[in-house]
């Protein structure tokens, strides 16, 4: 039997209305060139990704080339959309939380925040969810904050080939998601913030080890200056590439660190607060280049920030020790505390104990609360806080029912890729790379 | 969920007091466990509860929201509004949609107004309210006043036109064909209204109610899974 590999096939043209059209998909470039005749065409069209190492996932750039020079940039997205919003119009209130998790994977507890609060606030029960549970989900989103800010930064280093930026990223970022793995059983896709709280407290040890990470990343965080704030090289890849200034941001609806590098302090944590924000001390950093070297900057100077904020929530649970985490409404509150056991967490022996051995009305209660779970009055609600990458907003509707009716999520990498245009339009093929890993896009959320 | 209404029973169709207007009726809800046409002993099969939303605040609205849709008003004319509601502390403008550009042009340029930041469009498929099945709901911030407003647009699923924004609000660029995708509003003016996430030769408008979820039945030790869109549950 005879295979044909289609790479083995010379380059072909043909003859369209458009001109003639060449198509090379990976040949010998002496063929290609050969295959371009006697009188070559100088515009090229490029598809770069949605498989490609520095498209930031799967991203599909399709770039008009004039030699070197991009001379029109589009995106092209879908590739990772998974049908999250249409899938959660299936699922109780609660389930909810498990997808919206899902969607932007490097800020989860950004997702499950929004979600809830919007939740919460058709709920009408902002005012009653417990402190501690606040303060949580304020380290939590800290954490996240900086994880991804690290990642963000480490990959973007990769792209330029600042490898040792990667490496030490990784390093920081692995630190963040041991504490995420103590505090939520995981690493990843945690769905620990649930509407009317928290899913557990901390567990013992917890804040040793969160000030341990504090002494960590204060000895560590000052590498990724030392490496890259005044390295010639770093600077001469990041400066004045991407330019956007604040004018280009607001038409476009552009947020969060991009914004911030047009030197204009514009964050939800101060100007809208919620979870309790405007009781930590902290600072909103900006710069005023309105280049991808600002949003790096703005980004460093973050982290420094979040650690500022994640030791102020230290210092308040220490005092808060056996506090309830999750709302006192039984008929909201998830009935079962967790616990792990020999195969890993699951729901408490004492309360499995209570609910099949002593009490009827309680397994009734959970089975009722579990299966059908609580009805949302109905109404909508949008909510909007301050993720790594800008506002992300969550739009829930209810029709009174078990199931949430819509929610959409307006996803901050969804909308600030809408710039990659006009960041690139003009600049060289490796810019590209530059202009999107400053925008730091995340396809789970820009595709949900 | 609020104490004075008791669970599982029927809402009220009139509001409990007379500053706020009854709610909007959109649905009727039937049983408790999604089941149709098989025995269902349970008597939750005969249950019939209403779908209400909020209906439209009578002024006044509290807070600022009077002045803005005051001003609003006279900037537009009054016929632009079809109806305000407050509800949860967000102020919910109903526009008509031939009146749509104007509304967010004067939205964004006037002072006292000033809605600078447009966080996007979001669809919602009503299939049960005839003649206005389909509605697109916009999220404006305005960063110099630090306030939020939301407009809310419908059209009827057999004219599914809504006039684009985005000569106004170049970010809803992106959303508007995002929404066109899931929900088959036409943005009339966008400049290129093409499929976003789903492929280009996609056959239908996915989170549409009538669009399936779709999905496979799971087998497991002999007992058989239906997908969650045809599974019994909760309604």
């Amino acid at each position: 039997m005879t295979t044909t590999d289609p790479y083995a096939a010379p380059a072909s043209t043909r003859d369209t209305t458009e001109g003639k059209v060449f198509t090379v998909t990976g040949q010998d470039w002496d063929s290609v060139v050969a295959g371009l005749g006697d009188e070559p065409e100088e515009r090229i069209v490029v598809n770069m990704g949605p498989q490609h190492p520095s498209t930031h996932g799967v991203l599909r750039l399709i770039l008009e080339l004039d030699g070197e020079t991009v001379t029109e940039a589009r995106c092209g997205i879908g590739y990772l959309h998974t049908g999250i919003e249409k899938n959660m119009e299936f699922r109780s209130w609660v389930q909810g939380v498990t997808f919206v998790t899902r969607m932007d994977y490097l800020s989860p507890f950004y997702n499950e925040t929004a979600y809830c609060l919007a939740v919460e606030k058709l709920l009408g029960i902002e005012d009653q969810i417990p402190e501690k549970a606040n303060v949580m989900r304020v380290l939590l989103m800290e954490l996240n904050r900086i994880s991804s800010h690290l990642v963000c930064i480490a990959t973007g280093g990769m792209e330029i080939g600042a490898l040792t930026v990667m490496t030490i990223g990784f390093r920081e970022r692995e630190m963040t998601l041991d504490l995420f793995e103590l505090i939520t059983g995981l690493r990843m896709n945690h769905a620990f913030i649930r509407p009317g709280g928290v899913a557990q407290d901390l567990p013992p040890g917890a804040l040793d080890k969160i000030r341990e990470y504090i002494t960590w990343m204060n000895k560590h965080l000052p590498e990724y200056a030392e490496l890259c704030n005044a390295n010639p090289i770093f600077k001469a890849r990041l400066q004045d590439v991407g330019y956007l200034d604040l004018a280009g941001c607001m038409a476009l609806g552009i947020s969060g660190p991009t914004v911030r590098s047009t030197g204009y302090a514009l964050d939800l944590r101060k100007t809208q607060p919620y979870c309790g924000y405007e009781t930590y001390d902290f600072d909103v950093p900006t710069w005023d280049s309105s280049d991808s070297y600002g949003r790096f900057r703005v980004r460093l100077q973050e982290m420094w920030e979040s650690l500022k904020i994640i030791s102020q929530c230290a210092d308040r649970l220490e005092k808060m020790d056996g506090d309830p985490v999750m709302v006192a409404d039984k008929k909201i509150g998830w009935p079962s505390q967790l616990a792990v056991g020999s195969d890993g967490m699951g729901n408490s022996l004492d309360h499995i104990k209570h609910i099949m051995g002593e009490s009827m009305e309680a397994l009734i209660h959970h089975f009722k609360l579990v299966t059908e779970g609580f009805r949302v009055p109905a109404g909508q609600a949008y909510v909007a806080i301050e993720s790594p990458r800008g506002e992300m907003g969550c739009h829930v509707v209810s029709d009174g029912g078990t199931k949430p009716y819509r929610v959409h999520f307006r996803d901050p990498s969804f909308a600030n890729l809408q710039a990659m245009p006009i960041m690139c339009e003009g600049s060289q093929v490796a810019d590209v790379i530059v202009a999107v890993a400053s925008l730091d896009p995340v396809m789970g959320g820009v595709d949900r | 969920m609020s104490d004075t209404q008791p669970e599982n029973l029927p809402a009220t169709a009139s509001g409990s007091d007379a500053q706020t207007p009854g709610p909007e009726v959109i649905d009727q809800r039937e049983g408790m466990f999604g089941v149709r046409g098989t025995g269902d002993t349970s008597g939750f099969g005969g249950l019939r509860r209403q779908v209400a939303l909020p209906g439209g605040t009578p002024k006044p609205y509290g807070s600022w929201f009077d002045g803005a849709a005051e001003r609003l008003e006279g900037l537009v004319g009054g016929d632009a509004i079809e109806k305000v509601v407050v509800e949860r502390d967000e102020l919910t403008l109903h526009v008509a949609r031939e009146h749509l550009v104007a509304v967010c042009q004067n939205l964004r340029d006037d002072e006292a107004l000033r809605f600078e930041f447009c966080s996007g469009v979001s669809g919602v498929h009503y299939p049960q309210e005839t003649g206005r099945e389909l509605h697109a709901v916009y999220h404006l911030f305005s960063i110099t006043h630090n306030r939020r407003i939301r407009l809310e647009v419908s059209c009827p699923d057999s004219d599914r036109h809504i006039p684009s924004v985005v000569s106004v609000y170049p970010a809803n660029d992106w959303h508007e064909r995002e929404t066109w995708d899931f929900f088959g509003i036409i943005f009339d003016g966008h400049p290129a209204l093409t499929r976003i996430q789903m492929p280009d030769d996609w056959p239908g408008h996915p989170q549409r109610k009538d669009y399936p979820l779709g999905g496979i039945d799971v087998e497991y030790k002999g007992a058989v899974i239906p997908p969650p869109d045809t599974r019994r549950s909760y309604n």
